[in-house]
């Protein structure tokens, strides 16, 4: 049995020696390097771009402008608001404004420094606040009304009268802080064109399919003439599912030289490239009734978006769709603005748009808890949605193990004997959570397969499967190769897949929205079932003669498609079926925590996680996901933020300066695997790799206070934040001693 | 055009010979003047570590310890013998770091593995049985963003034969009516 096994990874061997092609790894005859010139200031217009000095330096090949390429683009095509360049304004400090293409790197570099831009500085806005309230300020002409891109205004039940009615009521204003993906991998694109106009693009980005779609038509050659070919990539989290600058310059630069262009960014481009997490600031109110039930829940969440759409109207929807499990509520509102502002653009990171809520609204729970005198895991348990049941918003769960994984950490972490027990500077928190297995709703709308999957049989038995699904380090390319052994009965070993080519393999949407495993998962199954079949009926004393006698009969070569064919699914109403998934994944985490209360310096010492994948196809990779995403989400509980000057200018945007976690800030991390077979699913599988991070942080939140009374309601809980609650909590104390 | 220096690099055992420009990172020679693609660029300023390769004094013995090659100059390694990620595998094949990465899960993305597997090949090279604090401080000039190190820890003490990987079963859930009787009233999803 293939399916289940700890297989190791396909391309694990590649990747341990040091043979694994990555995007910068490519290397053609009279390649050019490009460099892209950025914008000093948060909010300009161009009035002229100097090129002279540049060109007129040796080495120099080629420049670009944005008025070469002015058709917009964006992934969602509602929304399509960026250019490759700026054309006639910059609308945040690192907006990209010229490119130079050059014999090699330093020269290209040293050309960007004899550009000369004559900017009128505009006045800008770096606050959502802000932002509404100087609509007069234009970040982005596509804002039909002042800097809004997204407002969501959605109402299920009548909230007031049950917030009227409710033995609890929770009113706090939460903060979430805006993080990054940090990828190690910085962005990289090669570009070259042959003699008959064939564009080949090859990229370090996770959706292929749409940098296809937006390169052809930004560039205006037909899509036949493009190919987008993704190498290894070096991690994405999200960070790499827009089409970027790099792309079109790269393209656009090889057909203006007849030459290969490849530009790598700097880590300080990949921080102003962003598309991280949303800062949000969330108004919530959270009922609970006598029993405990949770009677109603109101949201207004205003989002900090930057200067692009990006993925941003699915943001302020998933801000709001995505909260109505794992606990059942019949009386709900949230009320979203994602707002432009001059600064990097945000995007979908890892847990889009609904990680943010998620703290709030878990971190409320325990407050309105705290006021019935109800244990913390127990409230969860009392309000569990169940199994097969519609939510409040009209998503459809399916399988459900919130519940065993609740138990599941309960029991590990000592729950019951340790939660309020631990004594001071010291405690545990609770959390739990539920994430999409994929979108019901495809980006641009299409009767077509999101994902498709073409497997073919040689007579030698080596089986190749063309997928044009990103393998971004989560391993579905492994999984490819499961899944043809468990279905062909071949060996896992004699599979060769070829991956995220958009000329050689069918298409897929990409690595987003946690869709691959279950979408691709179909797709490859149902290919590989219709093989097995014929190979079945011919039969054979090993697998290559089965082979041979099936393509024998056959009469021609043995191959055959599958697809996953978008379900309907989602509520009747305008953004019903956003936030709408074939099935939800399930998490709990019980954190642990120490607090020094003279510094406020505190530490995760522990994190249980229990996650519902419906099933493991292969439990070393889930467990890498849990693991993976339970750190990104302490970290970002612990240190992570994107800040900016007065001016709209990132505060060190390095490694050393936005600090991520290494392996001394790490907690011991401890995974469990909960399998509920969800009947939809790809052998019972659903998503792993984004639900396991969001119980991180309430539950971080949630273990601070039991272990020392306070309430953090602002990302990331810096220890000076921990010490001036820790110092108003003793304030509190004596006044209460006092009187 | 540039102003070019002639240098001599000892990688892997081999000794190269190259004009490179005087600010040529080692890093820069390694990867795009001697095709050794295996060290990767995740910063190019010494923090996080991708860039890890091996050195010691050309007469000294074994394969010394982890330097960042992409804050060592190139004219600067000369008096180096460097081993990278594609010089630590052996005509027996990939080094029980590499073998160990692979199979426990270690690798993810990859990126930031050859920086790490160089620096835990040090470690044990200098300390055969380390405890997981020992690790721990070893790889703390390595930054990976997929794993959260956990299996990382597990393939450096599967490497050295302190471990078996992890084999934690998945657990089962059975199917679960809502808790809340009023939930009862929704309408039952036809899997």
């Amino acid at each position: 049995m293939s399916i289940g096994a700890r297989f190791p990874k396909q391309d694990g061997v590649a990747k341990a020696d040091g043979s694994g092609i990555y995007a910068d790894d490519i290397a053609l005859p009279r390649m050019l390097h490009a460099k892209i010139l950025r914008s000093p200031h948060a909010h300009a217009r161009i009035r002229g771009i100097d090129l002279s000095a540049a060109e007129a330096l040796p080495g120099v090949v080629a420049t670009l402008v944005g008025a070469e390429l002015p058709l917009k683009y964006g992934v969602i095509p509602w929304t399509q608001d960026e250019t490759a360049l700026a054309v006639e304004k910059v609308r945040h400090v690192g907006d990209a404004v010229a490119c130079i293409a050059a014999v090699d790197e330093r020269t290209a570099d040293e050309a960007l420094g004899l550009v000369k831009v004559d900017y009128e500085v505009l006045p800008a806005v770096f606050t959502p606040e802000d932002a509404l309230e100087h609509p007069e300020i234009k970040v982005n002409e596509r804002a039909k009304v002042g800097n809004i891109t997204k407002h969501v205004h959605l109402q299920f039940g009548e909230v007031d009268e049950a917030v009227a009615g409710a033995a609890a009521v929770v009113r706090e204003t939460y903060r979430y802080a805006g993080s990054t993906h940090v990828p190690i991998e910085p962005h990289c694109a090669v570009a070259r064109i042959d003699a008959d106009g064939n564009l080949t693009v090859w990229s370090s980005t996770q959706i292929p399919h749409y940098v296809h779609r937006e390169l052809s038509r930004v560039l205006g050659i037909p899509q036949s003439k493009v190919r987008v070919i993704q190498p290894l990539l070096g991690g994405a989290f999200g960070g790499k599912s827009d089409p970027f600058a790099l792309e079109f310059c790269v393209a656009k630069l090889a057909m203006k030289t007849g030459r290969p262009v490849k530009i790598l960014y700097t880590r300080e481009e990949v921080f102003y490239a962003h598309r991280g997490r949303h800062p949000m600031k969330m108004d919530v109110t959270l009922a609970l009734d006598a029993g405990g039930r949770i009677a109603a829940v109101d949201n207004k969440i205003l989002i900090d978006g930057g200067a692009y759409a990006s993925f941003g109207l699915v943001t302020a929807y998933y801000a709001g769709q995505l909260l109505t499990g794992p606990y059942r509520f019949e009386t709900y509102r949230f009320d979203s603005y994602r707002m432009y502002t001059n600064k990097p653009p945000c995007g979908p990171k890892r847990g889009h748009g609904s990680v943010q809520p998620r703290f709030a609204f878990e971190v409320a729970l325990d407050e309105a808890a705290e006021k019935l005198g109800l244990d913390p895991v127990e409230v969860r348990r009392r309000n569990f949605i169940g199994e097969f049941v519609e939510t409040v918003n009209g998503q459809k769960i399916t399988s459900n193990g919130f519940l065993k994984c609740l138990e599941l950490v309960e029991k590990a972490s000592g729950w019951k004997e340790r939660h309020g027990k631990l004594g001071p500077g010291r405690g545990l928190g609770v959390a739990g959570s539920m994430y999409i297995s994929g979108t019901a709703y495809p980006v641009y709308p299409n009767e077509m397969p999101q994902s498709g999957v073409l497997v073919k049989l040689d007579r030698s038995g080596r089986v190749a499967i063309f997928s044009g699904a990103s393998d971004i380090g989560q391993g579905v390319n492994t999984l490819l190769c499961q899944i043809a052994a468990e279905e062909l009965h071949c060996d896992p070993y004699d599979v060769t897949v070829v991956a995220a080519d958009t000329d050689l393999t069918p298409v897929d949407l990409g690595a987003y929205s946690s869709r691959v495993t279950f979408m691709v998962g179909i797709a490859a199954r149902e290919a590989c079932q219709k093989l097995a079949e014929k190979l079945r009926a011919a039969g054979g004393a090993t697998f290559a003669e089965a082979c041979q006698r099936a393509e024998a009969a056959e009469g021609a070569p043995l191959a055959a498609v599958g697809g996953y064919r978008t379900q309907k699914l989602g509520g009747d109403y305008r953004g019903g079926t956003i936030g709408a998934s074939p099935a939800y994944s399930f998490t709990a985490h019980v954190a642990e925590v120490s607090v020094d209360e003279e510094t406020g310096i505190w530490k995760v010492e522990r994190i249980w996680a229990a996650h519902d994948c419906g099933k493991a196809l292969n439990p070393t990779l889930v467990e890498g996901q849990i693991e993976g995403s339970v750190y990104m989400g302490a970290a970002e509980a612990q240190m992570e933020e994107m800040v900016y000057d007065e001016k709209g200018l990132l505060f060190g945007p390095s490694l050393l300066d936005y600090r991520i976690p290494t392996s001394l800030d790490t907690p011991d991390l401890d995974s469990y695997i909960v399998e509920s077979n969800d009947p939809g699913g790809p052998y019972g599988a659903k998503e792993a790799g984004e639900g396991p991070l969001h119980p991180a942080i309430p539950a971080i939140a949630n273990a601070i206070h039991d272990a020392c009374g306070i309430r953090i309601r602002e990302l990331p809980f810096y220890p000076q934040r921990v010490l001036k609650l820790l110092r108003e909590r003793d304030a509190r104390r004596e006044e209460r001693a006092a009187s | 055009m540039r102003p070019s220096v002639f240098i001599r690099l000892l990688v892997n055992g081999e000794e190269h010979a190259l004009a490179v420009a005087a600010q040529r990172t080692l890093l820069e020679a390694l990867r795009y003047d001697l095709g050794l693609t295996g060290s990767k660029q995740g910063c190019d300023k010494g923090d996080c570590g991708a860039c890890t390769v091996l050195a010691r004094d050309r007469a000294a013995e074994g394969r010394g310890d982890p330097i960042l090659s992409c804050i060592t100059l190139a004219q600067d390694a000369q008096d180096l013998a460097i081993t990278t990620i594609e010089g630590l595998a052996g005509p027996q094949g990939l080094d029980p770091v590499q073998r160990a990465f692979a199979d426990c899960g270690a690798l993810q993305c990859g990126f930031c593995q050859p920086g790490m597997m160089i620096s835990a090949r040090a470690l044990l090279d200098h300390n055969p049985k380390p405890t997981l604090p020992q690790i721990q401080e070893a790889l703390s000039g390595n930054l990976c963003r997929c794993t959260g190190y956990t299996k990382i820890y597990e393939a450096v003490q599967v490497a050295a034969g302190l471990r078996a990987p992890a084999q934690r079963a998945p657990v089962q859930s059975e199917r679960a009516a809502p808790s809340d009787s009023k939930a009862q009233v929704v309408k039952e999803i036809v899997p």
